[in-house]
Formats: structure tokens, C-alpha cells, sequence
């Protein structure tokens, strides 16, 4: 492999890393909130939460563009008060990536909320634990194999993502072109068909291995709980 | 301890209104499902928010919607031990117990001990074991382990052994009495079993279609408990074991009785139930009968429940005796109150205590 199909693997894992790690606390909390919470607008959070998942990736990615862009009113404050830029940087890809996989961590991660049994909770408080320990020693030890689940389906989906990266960030080698973005570039140049096949192949292999990971660590999770 | 409870709540066509202070020692919640005694511990315990009243322990005041006083579950010190244990899957038996002891330190009270807890429940073997892997009476002892190792000043089981099968239930029954015996923690009891009552309490609350009908201590109150399986608590000591019959003879203020075999030391004190309808009554000193329980006494009052049926309140020596007739057999004998008679008691309806 040449050394910018290298450059777009280890960019594309980087991207989907951190936009994988960086959602999940907030992935977490909306999730609880949607399970569990009792608010006024709830089901209008829950719509903007799936918005991501509905509507064309062109389209979250022009919306990113002009919200988080250098112009965009986001985009110019983070830039002016914190140094914080996203636009054309691998750090806009991560967060096109972190917005698009969001809808799916959610899901998994509200599920296994939903399944926790919250007879259990309500014990542990008569225990002494206030909400927050109740959260931290029940609710999330229980509900783990969702959230893995969760995580690995954004980081999956972080993997393959192409039109909101492409449009907010575009595809620029050594910092946001990543596997998606440079098979299609390949695709488009006369002899590029090898490299595009080498690149899908490596695509393929990442997936798998993710996945296979996925399930010998919910495996080891519930060994865990048998031996515990 | 005092528990003190006066409330006021409405869950759709249901009205619970109910006023009690719970002694020292273990009282029961006794009355038929759907008389409101789970919502009531579910009130004192923070889990329920009831629509008007007060709850105090201990002179604290845990609710009072009059000042807007409600103090959270986690903050009241109370342990609960459910129907269905609600034992943390992923935690092992040890860390279960453990759980309290994080929030229970610096919050006063006696040192609950982990070692004396397990020794008292007898759960030593099964520390390492995850709950998934025990059976239901097992899993309840250590839920009441986990419950007593929070440093509760009160306990609140709520029909701890509905879920169990008859020998599971006497497995446990002889911890609970341990319990309250031992652990000097008071407990509030919710239970629809006449003879767990019996056993277990010191002072009964019977309750019927949310509202208190009695409170007192067990001997005077259970006789009232239920029309349908009316009877009457006798406290005795052992005072031998015949061997050769395998039985056990107690001795109570209203004379001797002989039991099966108990499993108690001679000189143990025990309490015996006596269903109304295992007792007979006789005018005459029985001769060449089976039954080996004869005891003499004197007709207190004679209450017609309408049918074929009588209950006939004895008064064996200060202790109270509860006998169920047909309305046919009180007129044959012409028995009225005062009239001196001897109640006839099967060996076997004694519940071994």
C-alpha cells in the first residue's frame, strides 16, 4: 500500500476513535434522559437526536458547514474563545462522524436503559445510594453490553461515513481524506481500480475486526457477571 | 424506637387511611392482598409519596405534607426487604451485602458487622456464589442481610416469604425470629399468613380495604385476625421431650400440651397457634379419646357468625382460647358464657414454633 492509502487508514481511525469516544458520555446522558426522564419536549429532543438518521448526509454536512464553519456562528466562536477549528480539519471530520452515528449509540444505549430492571435501582436507594450512585454502581454495570453495543455501532458507522464528512471537511489527503473519501477519489482517476480493491479489502478487514471485538469483550463482560 | 404513621391516600377507587405506632420488637401488617399494607410500608419507606400525612421514626420526621417534609429513600435509614429479593445480578453475595456500607458510614448507629450478619443469617458458604446461583430462600436471607449491614433503624419486609414454597418458608422463619430476637432492629412486617403472625410477631396491625381495624399485642389481637381461620397464640416453654413418642411437652399458663418433636432446647420459650377449628369442646373430662390435649376452662363469650357456626372465646387459666362450634352443638350443650368446659386440641394443629 502506498503511503497515502496508509495516511487515510490511520486518519480514518483516529476520526472514528474520537468521534466514538468524545459522543459517548453525551450519547450516555440523552439516552438516560430519554428512558428515563420526564420533561417537557422530550419527544422533541428524541426527533433531533434521529434528525441525523433521516435526513441526507449532504445535508448534516452543509448544516455542520454553516453552523461550525469558519463563518458559522458556532464555528467562529469556538475559533475566537477556545482556538477550536473544525472546518477542513480531521477534528470537523470526528465531529461529522460523532453527529451521524449519534441516532444509533443513542438507541442501543436507551434500549438497554429501558431493559434495566428499576425495582433494582429503587433497592439499592433504600441501600443509602443517592441517584447518582444508584446510576454509577447499577444502572451502568447493568446496561454495559448496550453501551458497547452503542459504541461500536458509531464507530462502525464513523468508519464509513462519506457525505457529511465530504461536505463539511471535503477530502483533503493527510487531513480528512479517510478510507470512504479516498476510494471514491481512487474510483474517479483512470488506474485507480487496485488501490480502490486494496483499500475496500482493508475496509472490510476493520469491520470485521471491530466487530469480533465487540463480542469477545460482551463476552468477557457476561463471564464477569457469571463469576462475580 | 417508636414508628409513628398517620395517612391519607388515593390511588384511583382505593383509599388508604390509616393511623398506627409500631412498638419495639416486630410488628405485622396483617390483612387479605388489596388491603393496602404494601402501599403502607412503601409510604414509610420513601417509595410511595402519600397524598396527606405524617410519618415519623425516632422522632424524626420523614413526611409531613402539612410543612412539605419529605425526606428521600436514601436518606431515611430504612431497610426494605422486597417479595422478590431484588439482589443486583452483576454484584456477587458478597458485594451485595456490602453495598449499604458505603453510604452507611458516618451516619451513627450500631457497627453492623459483616462476619456477626452472615453468621446470624447462616449465608457463610455462599459469599462467593453470584445470586443467579442461589435458591429463593437463600437469596431472601441474604436480601436481609444486605438490608441489616446499611445500619437501619428500622427494617420493612414486605411479604418476604410469599414467593417461597412451605419448607423454603421454615428455613427462613427461624432467622427472622433470630432477628428480631438478636439484632434489636425493629421490624415492620407485612404479612397475609396467620401462622407467620403468629410466630413471629409481638404486635399486630390488622388492616382491611385500607384502613387500620386493630392494633395490640399478638395473644389479644389475632383472635380476631380472620373469620375464616380464626384461632388463638399460646405462649409456653418446653419442658421435656418424650423420645420414645417423639413429642415435646410444653407448659403454658393454660395447662400442658404435647407436640410433635420441636427442635427447640428444654426450657426454650415457644408459641403455639391454635386454629378454632382444631379445638372441640366437652362438658364433661374427656375419657378414651386420641387427642392428647385436654385443657380445662371457663366459656368467656359466644359469638353467632350468622351461619351454621359459632366461635366460642375460652378462658383456659388467663389464657384465651378460641373455639369454632356449629351453632347446632352450643344449643345441645346449652353452653353459654361462664359455663365451665374442657377444650379438646389435636396434637397436630400445634404450629411448630
Amino acid at each position: 500500500m502506498t503511503a497515502e492509502e496508509w495516511t487515510a487508514v490511520r486518519l480514518s481511525l483516529l476520526i472514528a476513535t474520537t468521534a466514538t469516544i468524545f459522543s459517548l458520555p453525551l450519547g450516555i446522558a440523552i439516552a438516560w434522559l430519554l428512558a428515563r426522564g420526564r420533561f417537557w419536549g422530550k419527544s422533541v429532543l428524541d426527533t433531533l437526536v434521529h434528525l441525523p438518521l433521516i435526513m441526507p448526509p449532504v445535508v448534516t454536512g452543509y448544516l455542520l458547514l454553516l453552523s461550525f464553519g469558519r463563518r458559522g456562528p458556532i464555528g467562529s466562536f469556538l475559533a475566537d474563545e477556545f482556538g477550536i477549528v473544525f472546518s477542513f480539519r480531521w477534528t470537523g471530520a470526528a465531529l461529522a462522524c460523532a453527529v451521524m452515528g449519534f441516532p444509533l449509540m443513542v438507541r442501543a444505549i436507551r434500549l438497554s436503559i429501558e431493559a434495566v430492571d428499576q425495582r433494582l435501582e429503587a433497592a439499592a436507594g433504600t441501600l443509602g445510594a443517592n441517584r447518582l450512585w444508584v446510576f454509577a454502581t447499577i444502572t451502568l454495570p447493568l446496561c454495559l453490553p448496550g453501551i458497547l453495543a452503542g459504541a461500536i455501532l458509531a464507530f462502525a458507522k464513523s468508519m464509513g461515513e462519506f457525505g457529511a464528512t465530504i461536505t463539511f471537511v471535503s477530502n483533503i489527503p493527510g487531513e480528512t481524506q479517510t478510507l470512504p473519501t479516498l476510494i471514491y477519489a481512487l474510483t474517479q482517476v483512470p488506474g485507480g481500480d487496485a488501490a480502490a480493491m486494496r483499500l475496500t479489502l482493508v475496509s472490510i478487514a476493520i469491520s470485521m475486526l471491530a466487530l469480533l471485538g465487540s463480542e469477545l469483550l460482551a463476552k468477557r463482560i457476561g463471564a464477569r457477571r457469571q463469576t462475580a | 424506637m417508636s414508628l409513628d404513621v398517620d395517612v391519607d391516600h388515593r390511588r384511583g377507587n382505593f383509599h388508604l387511611q390509616a393511623r398506627f405506632t409500631a412498638a419495639p420488637g416486630l410488628t405485622a401488617l396483617f390483612g387479605r392482598s388489596g388491603s393496602g399494607k404494601t402501599s403502607l410500608v412503601s409510604i414509610v419507606g420513601g417509595l410511595i409519596r402519600p397524598d396527606r400525612g405524617r410519618v415519623s421514626v425516632d422522632g424524626q420526621t420523614l413526611v409531613d405534607t402539612g410543612s412539605g417534609v419529605f425526606v428521600k429513600p436514601h436518606k431515611r435509614r430504612i431497610g426494605y426487604v422486597f417479595q422478590d429479593s431484588r439482589l443486583f445480578p452483576h454484584l456477587s453475595v458478597r458485594r451485595n451485602l456490602l453495598y449499604g456500607r458505603w453510604f452507611a458510614r458516618g451516619s451513627g448507629g450500631a457497627t453492623a458487622d459483616l462476619g456477626a450478619v452472615v453468621e446470624l443469617l447462616g449465608i457463610g458458604p455462599l459469599l462467593e456464589r453470584n445470586p443467579e446461583s442461589l435458591s429463593g430462600g437463600e437469596k431472601q436471607r441474604v436480601a436481609i442481610g444486605r438490608a441489616l449491614l446499611a445500619r437501619p433503624r428500622l427494617v420493612l419486609m414486605d411479604e418476604p416469604l410469599a414467593s417461597l414454597d412451605e419448607s423454603r418458608r421454615a428455613e427462613i422463619l427461624p432467622y427472622i425470629e433470630r432477628l428480631r430476637d438478636e439484632a434489636g432492629v425493629p421490624i415492620l412486617y407485612v404479612s397475609h399468613s396467620v401462622a407467620e403472625v403468629a410466630r413471629l410477631a409481638t404486635t399486630v396491625v390488622i388492616m382491611a380495604e385500607g384502613k387500620v381495624m386493630a392494633v395490640g399485642p399478638v395473644q389479644d389481637i389475632l383472635p380476631l385476625a380472620d373469620a375464616n381461620d380464626g384461632g388463638a397464640v399460646l405462649d409456653a416453654t418446653v419442658s421435656r421431650h418424650d423420645e420414645t413418642f417423639h413429642l415435646s411437652v410444653l407448659q403454658s399458663v393454660a395447662g400442658e400440651l404435647q407436640v410433635p418433636r420441636l427442635n427447640a432446647a428444654v426450657g426454650a420459650p415457644v408459641r403455639a397457634y391454635i386454629r378454632a377449628r382444631d379445638v372441640m369442646l366437652s362438658l364433661k373430662p374427656p375419657e378414651d379419646i386420641s387427642a392428647l390435649n385436654v385443657l380445662a376452662g371457663r366459656i368467656a363469650s359466644i359469638t353467632a357468625t350468622g351461619g351454621a357456626q359459632a366461635d366460642i372465646r375460652l378462658d383456659c387459666n388467663g389464657a384465651v382460647l378460641m373455639a369454632r362450634l356449629t351453632a347446632k352443638s352450643v344449643d345441645r350443650l346449652a353452653l353459654a358464657p361462664g359455663r365451665p368446659v374442657y377444650a379438646v386440641v389435636k396434637s397436630v394443629s400445634f404450629e411448630r414454633s
